[in-house]
């Protein structure tokens, strides 16, 4: 479904991506783990272009998404239109959440629905209403995100992204923002997600979330796939020093 | 001590020159609101060629006194031979035309650098997640960029054009009757100040009154999702997720 080539990304001289390849198919559940600075959000925010790649592809169904350079030297996708078909398809939770701070949680849902696929606002709404239900906030569809707590600002966040009925999400360390208490609500909706079927990439400190839940896990080193493979696997027997010093400094 | 049969006498001329004060006011605020968003946005960007031009334009206007660039429209401008020659002659002679040039220009310098600093305080994070989701620049800017700019930039832009409400009385230099003309006017007429300039004054903070509420109900439309009492009352969600 999607596949990342060779992806790599130097800001100024530093390279952070030395060719990172990935494949996620259909409801795959990638769990991407690895140290700060191992290049793993930089990785997920490639993979939409919230980053310009220096190098590699990108591409959604089989169809390369076609880039030019850019004046400093970064791939830029050669149609912007390409480019937010595919951001509809493959949507993104962020780790500060994100939400448009003077929207209500269900105006948020329902904006994507109206200006990208041209949903009427009656449509979008009811589409806002099930996905807020979906993750457990319907009661709060009407307050600001400053009135909302991070677990429920960033399920919020989780319905927004669900709400475009997205093939594939990325999630970018979507816990790491919230208080611990705060953590296991978002974390039981990203597992219920996981569990219908969703396919997901989701970069994480969460041990637990990578072991349990994912089908896959990517361990991401220095700027390249150090481990790959299933979770219990890799997490029970670390091919690499790396991975097992990694583990090491992690808690769970 | 005050004479109420000068008061009622003059009461219609002054009733004009407000509708003069207000029709000055929002055609200056209206112009200068359309060309201070553009604006704005090129004052806030990275780009020298951008900034730079509009840097120096309110530069200008915000360090010179809005008499002098409304004589300078209105005295100087027909200094050149060019223009008294040239087609927008007629409307360099008309007071009203300067005026509305003048202002415009001022308060346009004002409200751009007010634009421009809420625009650059826009939460990079939110402008992000529009763009994650396939929304074109432009609905960015709609939807996300400017609602939350305008927002920022509320109760600024009230005072700014509160300021600008008591500037039009510099309209009455060049020759127009709002209401400060009015007020001189009743003054050489019967030489008396309360009767003339207390009611101008009066008016003034009439309308200072007028403008401040109105801002103050725009602040409570547009800034409702920023209420600390209802940030106060937010409480942790006690249901759990559901799990379809």
């Amino acid at each position: 479904m999607l596949t990342a080539t060779d992806i790599r990304k130097s800001f100024g001289p530093t390279e952070v991506l030395k060719g990172i390849t990935l494949t996620a198919g259909k409801g795959d559940v990638i769990a991407m783990i690895g140290s700060s600075g191992s290049g793993k959000s930089t990785f997920l925010r490639c993979l939409n272009f919230l980053e310009r790649p220096t190098g590699g592809t990108i591409s959604l169904g089989g169809e390369v998404l076609a880039c030019h350079r850019d004046r400093a030297g970064d791939l830029a996708p050669a149609d912007p239109a390409r480019l937010r078909a595919l951001r509809a398809r493959v949507t993104m939770v962020f780790q500060q959440f994100n939400l448009w701070s003077h929207m209500t949680a269900r105006e948020n849902v329902m904006l994507g629905p109206i200006r990208v696929q041209g949903l009427s606002r009656a449509e979008a709404g009811e589409r806002a209403d099930r996905y807020l239900a979906r993750v457990g906030v319907a009661h709060r569809k009407d307050a600001w995100p400053g009135f909302l707590s991070g677990g429920e600002q960033q399920r919020v966040a989780i319905a927004r992204a669900l709400a475009m009925e997205p093939e594939l999400m990325l999630f970018d360390e979507p816990t790491s923002a919230l208080d611990p208490e705060l953590v296991g609500e978002v974390l039981r909706v990203m597992r219920s997600l996981a569990e219908e079927g969703r396919s997901m990439i989701v970069v994480t400190h969460e041990m637990n979330f990578a072991r349990e839940v994912a089908n896959r896990l990517v361990f991401l080193n220095a700027g390249v796939i150090a481990e790959e493979g299933p979770p219990a696997e890799v997490l029970r027997a670390p091919a690499t020093d790396r991975l097992r010093a990694f583990l090491a400094t992690q808690s769970h | 001590m005050i004479n109420w049969t000068i008061v009622a006498e003059t009461a219609p001329a002054f009733w004009g020159g407000l509708q003069i004060t207000l029709l000055l006011l929002v055609i200056s605020v209206a112009s200068g609101f359309l060309l201070s968003v553009p604006l704005a946005v090129a004052r806030a960007s990275q780009r020298r060629a951008l900034w730079m031009p509009v840097w120096l334009f309110t530069y200008v206007i915000r360090g010179t006194p809005l008499l002098v660039q409304l004589f300078i429209i209105y005295y100087g401008v027909p200094q050149f031979g060019l223009i008294r020659d040239s087609s927008l002659w007629p409307l360099f002679r008309s007071p009203w035309f300067c005026a509305w040039a003048a202002f415009t220009l001022n308060t346009t310098a004002y409200t751009t650098e007010i634009f421009a600093g809420a625009i650059r305080a826009a939460p990079a994070g939110e402008i992000e997640a529009a763009r994650a989701m396939g929304l074109t620049n432009a609905q960015v800017f709609r939807d996300v960029f400017w609602p939350g700019a305008w927002r920022r930039a509320l109760p600024q832009y009230g005072n700014e054009v509160v300021q600008m409400m008591h500037a039009t009385a510099l309209a009455s230099t060049v020759t127009i009757v709002e209401i400060l003309r009015v007020a001189r006017d009743v003054y050489t007429n019967y030489l008396v100040v309360p009767e003339s300039f207390g009611v101008a004054a009066v008016y003034y903070l009439g309308l200072t009154l007028l403008l401040t509420q109105g801002f103050r109900l725009l602040e409570r439309h547009y800034l409702r999702h920023l209420d600390p009492a209802a940030s106060r009352s937010a409480t942790p969600d006690p249901g759990k997720p559901r799990h379809a």
